[in-house]
């Protein structure tokens, strides 16, 4: 490093520290709040740290036997450990689908050829254009006509089958892989599928991951659809649960300290795949603007 | 394969041979197949509903009687509907609030790690608030901006500005709303905008240096025109989503206080699923459809976002 540390650069690094302070600060102030007594913490409000950190309150808000007794103000609990069980069945079930479907049509759109194959592949590019509330009242009605309100099968059946943004993702990397190989096992006999399944996936394991990635984290958040179709405790995921915990507060404070403990629950496996994967997800990311 | 000239068509049926024939129906056959269930995906969940949609939106549905056909009746409430104006302004107010600034400070941070920090590491920090879900991020922020004992008053205080009540001011809600938001995205608008930053040909700037331009030349007159493909996919993408504004409402404001944050997604999902006024939502629905659809026409003419700088 060179000794002449001139001013604009000193500034430009306090600008990017204060920023990612900003960013994860608080992410930090829920993990304090998580581990804080529900009688602590008005007095402990304005500190970065706790003297006494407590784990009861993720044990209470999972249901499990706690030490921390819930405030009194507190609404009836919710049980987040059904909660996490549900995110765990809807993402994936979602990512599941999503992953064997899309990759399947981008199969079709990059190797084999059909009429109408371009205007279809554009159909679904077009698709993204519609507005979520658009579709969510018809669909809300179908799904409720099919007696699918409050079940998994309700909650995943708009995404499961084809989700735009998957199916365009795999195409672009089936169309750069050279299809040499391919070629030659249809030569030698192996029907499309069988060609697609043991040939072209596994050359895509790498891109096929990060899919998996990324559509895991965003199954995980998923909030709006759920919150319509799926309000019972058996079916509702932790972003719902998190609203509907929050919501029963009324005009008093919030159990906080609950409420900031499962806010970590269901934050802690996104946190984990940041961690591990990071320069996947960056990456990956980073590339979603280029087209 | 069959030959050069089968290649050329899928629909050349006829001078390729009856083998050639066969194998090609197979092929479309199977890409039909491998297409299916994304298909029926694309007519069940995007397509049909959407058709239903504008069907609806031509009734007095309320899930309880059989709907009834009348014309645009909804569509005349709704132009007289003064609460959907002005749910409608109030997310115009939050997308000027939101875009603006968040699009400002995604360019500076990209920039200045450009420069500064190309580790991966901070990256990965910026982008974290992205990865939670904006209903973390509004429960975060509203213990973040609580009154009583929330971080940032305690800050405003510390440096001599009076506390602020945030969320549960009329006056301040929708700002508050926007400004998790801005905090949710801004990391990964730096992301795009960095990723775009490494496509620009680094020669450029050194040619310019030579010519004794100026930083703040190089970025008006090389960094700027040169970044237009992404800006165009950033403010796209996040006016359209700005104008969607839901989650966050739903966990922290509810629209209010007095109906200060009922954004035009809110009032729809009001009317919807509190009130089971299908057909009259469903007609806001359609209006918000084709106004974002000109919106989105409209900044791709500003943004002329299909002509290119390069070349």
């Amino acid at each position: 490093m060179s000794t002449k540390l001139n001013l604009p650069k000193l500034f430009g690094y306090a600008g990017l520290a204060v920023f990612g302070i900003i960013s994860l600060l608080p992410i930090w102030m829920a993990l304090k709040t998580a581990i804080t007594m529900p009688t602590d913490v008005f007095s402990t409000a304005n500190s970065l740290w706790v003297n006494n950190p407590v784990f009861g309150n993720f044990l209470r808000v999972l249901g499990l036997p706690s030490d921390v007794p819930p405030p009194a103000n507190s609404g009836s609990p919710i049980n987040f450990m059904i909660a996490l069980r549900n995110s765990v069945i809807y993402t994936g079930l979602l990512v599941t689908g999503q992953l064997f479907f899309s990759s399947l049509a981008a199969y079709a759109f990059a190797r084999l050829r059909f009429p109408g194959r371009d205007a279809i592949f554009y159909s679904f590019i077009a698709a993204t254009m519609i507005p979520s509330i658009v579709l969510f009242i018809p669909n809300f009605i179908l799904i409720r006509q099919l007696g699918l309100l409050n079940s998994f099968a309700g909650m995943v059946a708009p995404n499961i089958l084809m989700l735009p943004f998957a199916v365009f993702f795999l195409r672009q990397f089936f169309l750069s892989t050279p299809k040499e190989l391919e070629e030659a096992a249809r030569l030698d006999g192996l029907s499309w599928f069988k060609v697609y399944w043991h040939i072209a996936l596994p050359l895509q394991r790498g891109p096929l991951a990060t899919l998996a990635i990324l559509l895991s984290i965003q199954a995980w958040n998923d909030f709006f659809w759920p919150f319509l179709v799926g309000q019972k405790e058996n079916v509702q995921v932790m972003a719902v649960a998190l609203a509907n915990y929050q919501s029963q507060t009324g005009q008093g404070q919030p159990d906080w300290t609950g409420l900031m403990a499962a806010v970590m629950l269901s934050i802690i496996p996104v946190l984990i795949l940041l961690v591990f994967f990071g320069r996947r997800i960056v990456e990956s990311l980073q590339t979603s603007g280029m087209k | 394969m069959t030959g050069r000239s089968a290649d050329k068509s899928v629909n050349a049926d006829k001078g390729s041979g009856l083998f050639g024939n066969r194998l090609r129906r197979k092929e479309a056959l199977t890409g039909y197949l491998f297409i299916l269930p994304a298909l029926i995906g694309l007519i069940a969940f995007f397509a049909f509903p959407t058709i239903r949609a504008a069907q609806i939106s031509l009734t007095n549905w309320n899930l309880m009687r059989p709907a009834h056909w009348i014309g645009f009746d909804n569509y005349g409430k709704l132009w007289a509907d003064g609460k959907f104006w002005d749910s409608m302004q109030i997310t115009l107010l939050y997308v000027i609030y939101n875009i603006p600034l968040q699009t400002a400070l995604g360019l500076i941070i990209a920039v200045l790690a450009d420069r500064l920090a190309k580790s991966v590491l901070f990256r990965a920090v910026i982008i974290a608030p992205y990865l939670i879900s904006n209903v973390v991020a509004g429960l975060v922020w509203l213990l973040m901006l609580d009154p009583l004992i929330g971080l940032t008053n305690a800050f405003l205080t510390g440096i001599g500005i009076p506390p602020q009540s945030f969320l549960s001011s009329p006056d301040q809600a929708l700002i508050s709303v926007a400004g998790i938001s801005i905090w949710r995205h801004v990391g990964f608008t730096a992301l795009l905008f960095y990723a775009g930053l490494q496509s620009i040909p680094r020669d450029l700037y050194e040619a310019a240096r030579l010519d004794g331009a100026s930083e703040s030349a190089m970025f008006r007159m090389i960094t700027l025109p040169l970044l237009r493909p992404v800006m165009v996919f950033v403010l796209v993408t996040s006016v359209v989503g700005s104008f969607q504004v839901f989650d966050v409402i739903a966990v922290t404001t509810q629209g209010g206080p007095a109906n200060s944050t009922r954004a035009v997604l809110w009032y729809i999902y009001e009317n919807a699923f509190q009130f089971s006024r299908m057909g009259y939502a469903s007609a806001m629905s359609m209006v918000l459809f084709v106004f974002l659809i000109l919106v989105t026409l409209l900044q791709m003419r500003l943004l002329r976002a299909d002509s290119s700088d390069l070349g």
